[in-house]
């Protein structure tokens, strides 16, 4: 029963992940696709991993219990440290000077001091 | 059954991530391009379960996966703190000026 709740939940993971896709495909300048993808991207990680942590599980050896540490673990990170990453990223292409888009200009090439 | 599902999942993973490589490779600035690099590293962590769980090695790959998390942060991480530290202006003068002086810009 485990085994197809975690397959369910991996799906989900599968379906957010498709919506972080979109968004960093389709999404006009960095402030909003990193706005797409730091929600998406760490709940279909955490999604991924819980249904993987369930579709791990066979009984109640200790195998299984540190396994599951490690997976608890590797979730709490992720929660931690995707957000964190991603408000670097954007809080160092603030400061460099990338121009945040405007209805008005239709060119995407607007980052300050791009040798291009 | 099982294994069918997880096949198809890690193969839907990678073809989900073919946009994310082309935002990587002709993103329009530097941050676009680090965003797609992050994302693809950590969808990297789990196509690594995925694998392990195919393989019947979950006890080693979990262990992959959990330095394949700790790297992708700290070179995301660093790559922030880089092209902060570049700054505004032209890039080849900061470049030249923090590896001559190493003083903050």
């Amino acid at each position: 029963m485990t085994v197809y709740i975690g397959l369910f939940l991996m799906a989900t993971g599968l379906v957010f992940f498709l919506g972080t896709v979109l968004g960093v495909h389709r999404f006009p300048d960095c402030y909003t696709r990193m706005h797409g993808a730091a929600k998406g991207d760490t709940l279909s990680s955490i999604l991924f991993i819980l249904g993987i942590l369930l579709v791990s599980i066979d009984g109640f050896g200790i195998e299984t219990m540190v396994r599951t540490a490690k997976l608890w673990f590797i979730i709490f990170f992720l929660f931690i440290a995707s957000p964190a990453a991603s408000h670097a990223l954007v809080a160092a292409g603030f400061r460099r000077g990338v121009v945040p888009w405007k209805p008005g200009n239709a060119s995407e090439k607007v980052e300050a001091g791009e040798p291009s | 059954m099982v294994e069918n599902c997880l096949n198809v999942f890690g193969c839907l993973l990678i073809f989900f991530m073919l946009p994310l490589l082309y935002r990587a490779v002709v993103g329009p600035t530097t941050i676009d391009r680090m965003i797609g690099v992050n994302i693809i590293g950590t969808k990297t962590t789990i196509l690594l379960l995925i694998i392990g769980l195919l393989f019947h090695r979950i006890d080693m790959f979990i262990d992959l996966a959990l330095t394949y998390a700790l790297l992708n942060f700290l070179a995301s991480l660093a790559a922030a703190r880089l092209l902060e530290r570049l700054g505004r202006g032209k890039e080849h003068e900061s470049l030249i000026r923090v590896e001559a002086g190493g003083k903050k810009s």
